[in-house]
């Protein structure tokens, strides 16, 4: 349809502009008057920290890029320059360094409260697709970043990880030469790294707009994990969800500030703060915390090209997610088995962390096949047929009326309080 | 993370030792003898109390002072500090004239004189501390083929920070009776290995300190890390300060927004 917008708006300056290009009435309907559940705890503020996360990261990644030197020869003392005669140079590259660790604790939180209260059903898979999506350029993203300061562990996790690819047969060792733009991890591949770490935040923010835009259409998961059923089960998201959105910002960047200003080395390797060198090996190359599960999975497994493809199948197996829980019901608290293998999940995650942080020998080996055994069978086996075999608690009629359609007694938590946790 | 890697690092260099050492099966029961009498992993840092510790922490002025006197005189015969200027060194509290005194007591290059031949002046505030070899293969030369590593951010590269460069400077003894040392090494209780390229650096009395203070080794080894401490995290101070600020206002940011919340949503009724 063409022709100007009818706008709304009364001011005249406001109403001009939103009658070519209606983005008042864009923000008014999507983020003032959008109608949400009224019973979000709160883990609904993962999404919000997230976004505030990404722009913290490009807002400070931006002024790092002014200071910095791609080069070989140059880049770590740039970094060092950055730290000493840039002013507020240190608290630009301390919040750039944690913020990557805090955005994939946030991250991580958000896509596991995705997991327990069932988001990734119908009608949000694709919502959910796109997460996964952001999830692997975020790793890329903070994977080429980290070989910026050219360090010890830059240079080291660089070489193995880019090796990875050689275990591809026949073209594995031309795409590592490929990647690199050379015969190793040299200046073409900093610089190389250095320009797709300025990119993909930008693809980041395109897929974040797409995810947002799911979730509009589809509406917010919730609590209970049932439908909205009426206009009395939701609240607009402004004020209220702003307001509760600000006081987990505000935590949150409690948590951050805390990290940055106290202990801004809490996450980093010292072997980072020595200039990358070719010619010796670290002791031991373990790869940034927030890898450490991926990493553990990948040599849990006795074969090359079997574990680096167990590693991005780790990931893959979240794309195909919404197909293999077969359960209709979302929220885990209305399913009491799945509320168990969910935690046991949670579980075999934190061990294959710890497990990829230590050397692969004795017990380590032994857990760390384990809970990559469990982390697999959980998603290709246990939630096919769960769905199938577990028998859920009774549904409530609505958000408003958490009142259960067999009459019998109410679920524990049920009539979910909007501040309560579960 | 700051993980444990001493244990693997330890086998990784004794593994080197043996594999270096002139006879490698005598060197192997050299070691088995000394496994079988030696703890075969570092002791625990100690633990020191220092000035800079915690959210409220300074660096000492004095012990800094001191710890770059020692630097002076001990350390930048071998040991590089890149990263720092000599105007940096406000920053333990030394004046313009000190500053000024201490860059142009070295000589650095000065660029090229009108007949094209390279010059040398006195250096400036502005100037970088002056390395004490030109290239790394004459600080291999000089030093029996290892390498003293740069000290503008050691504090930051070696796990345990402050009390692991302490540990390592009042960490030298006699190397117990089995261990075959390697030529030009010495014994370290703390080193990853035991075997340490650098000789003894302190001892009682390395330095004549002018403030009164007495220069023992456990003293002069404080002073020293406190320097390099600061040389690692100039920002320090004004990182910790900062962040009490900014903690003490999140908390009131957070005490209203969390309040307003409230009062927002009791208009509910759920």
């Amino acid at each position: 349809m063409v022709g100007l917008y009818k706008s709304e708006f009364k001011n005249p300056v406001v109403n001009w502009i939103d009658k070519r290009l209606p983005v008042f009435t864009l923000m008014q309907k999507e983020y003032a008057a959008f109608p949400t559940p009224k019973n979000f705890n709160y883990f609904w503020n993962f999404g919000a920290l997230a976004m505030v996360n990404l722009m913290i990261m490009i807002a400070t990644g931006v002024f790092l890029a002014m200071n910095y030197t791609p080069n070989v020869a140059m880049a770590f003392n740039s970094v060092e320059h950055i730290m000493r005669d840039v002013n507020w140079g240190w608290l630009i590259r301390y919040a750039h360094m944690n913020g990557a660790s805090m955005f994939f604790i946030v991250v991580y939180i958000h896509t596991f409260r995705g997991l327990y209260y069932g988001s990734y059903k119908t009608p949000r898979e694709l919502l959910w697709m796109l997460g996964v999506v952001i999830l692997l350029l975020m790793m890329a993203t903070a994977f080429m970043g980290y070989v910026l300061p050219w360090g010890q562990m830059s240079y080291w996790g660089a070489t193995v990880i880019t090796n990875l690819f050689s275990a591809i047969p026949l073209v594995g060792p031309s795409i590592v030469t490929w990647l690199w733009g050379g015969f190793s991890v040299d200046n073409a591949t900093l610089n190389r790294f250095f320009s797709l770490h300025y990119l993909l935040p930008f693809v980041i923010v395109g897929v974040v707009f797409f995810h947002v835009i799911a979730l509009h259409i589809a509406g917010s998961n919730n609590p209970l994990g049932i439908d909205v059923k009426s206009p009395q089960d939701t609240i607009p998201f402004h004020p209220y969800y702003t307001i509760k959105d600000s006081v987990g910002i505000c935590v949150y960047l409690l948590v951050f500030a805390a990290l940055v200003f106290f202990s801004p080395n809490f996450f980093a390797s010292p072997d980072n703060y020595i200039p990358a060198n070719p010619l010796q090996t670290p002791a031991e190359i373990v790869p940034e915390w927030y890898f450490l599960p991926f990493y553990a999975i990948l040599r849990s497994v006795p074969n090359k090209l079997g574990g680096v493809m167990m590693m991005f199948g780790s990931i893959m197996v979240l794309f195909v997610l919404p197909w293999l829980d077969t359960s209709p019901v979302r929220s885990a608290r209305f399913r009491p088995i799945y509320r168990q293998v969910f935690w046991l999940l949670v579980i075999a995650v934190l061990a294959l962390g710890a497990v990829g942080a230590h050397r692969p020998q004795g017990i380590w080996v032994v857990i760390g096949r384990v809970a990559t055994l469990y982390y697999f069978l959980h998603f290709l086996v246990i939630l096919p047929i769960l769905g199938k075999l577990e028998r859920p608690l009774p549904l409530p009629e609505s958000i408003s009326r958490p009142v259960t359609r067999g009459g019998g007694p109410i679920p524990g938590g049920a009539p979910a309080k909007p501040m309560e946790k579960p | 993370m700051r993980f444990k890697h001493l244990a693997p690092a330890l086998l990784l260099g004794a593994a080197l030792v043996t594999a270096l050492g002139a006879a490698p099966a005598a060197a192997q029961q050299d070691m088995a003898k000394f496994k079988q009498s030696q703890p075969t992993e570092p002791p625990s840092l100690p633990k020191i109390a220092w000035s800079f510790d915690g959210p409220f922490g300074t660096f000492d002025r004095a012990s800094a002072q001191r710890g770059f006197l020692i630097y002076q005189q001990v350390c930048s015969a071998c040991h590089s500090m890149n990263q720092l200027y000599y105007r940096n060194l406000s920053g333990i509290g030394l004046s313009e004239e000190q500053i000024k005194a201490i860059a142009a007591s070295v000589q650095v290059p000065g660029g090229v004189n009108d007949q094209g031949q390279p010059i040398e002046r006195p250096g400036l505030p502005s100037d970088h501390f002056k390395a004490p070899f030109p290239n790394e293969e004459a600080a291999r030369a000089a030093n029996n083929g290892a390498l003293p590593p740069d000290q503008s951010v050691l504090e930051l590269a070696r796990e345990g920070g402050p009390d692991y460069l302490y540990a390592i400077l009042t960490g030298y003894r006699d190397p117990p009776a089995g261990l075959k040392m390697q030529p030009g090494m010495s014994y370290n209780l703390y080193f990853p290995g035991f075997q340490i390229a650098m000789p003894q650096p302190l001892q009682d009395d390395s330095v004549q300190y002018t403030d009164g203070v007495k220069p023992t080794l456990d003293q002069e080894a404080k002073d020293v890390v406190t320097f390099l401490t600061w040389a690692a995290n100039p920002e320090m101070e004004e990182r910790k300060q900062t962040g009490v600020r900014v903690v003490l206002f999140l908390v009131f940011l957070t005490g209203v927004t969390y309040a307003t919340k409230r009062r927002i949503w009791s208009d509910l009724h759920h």
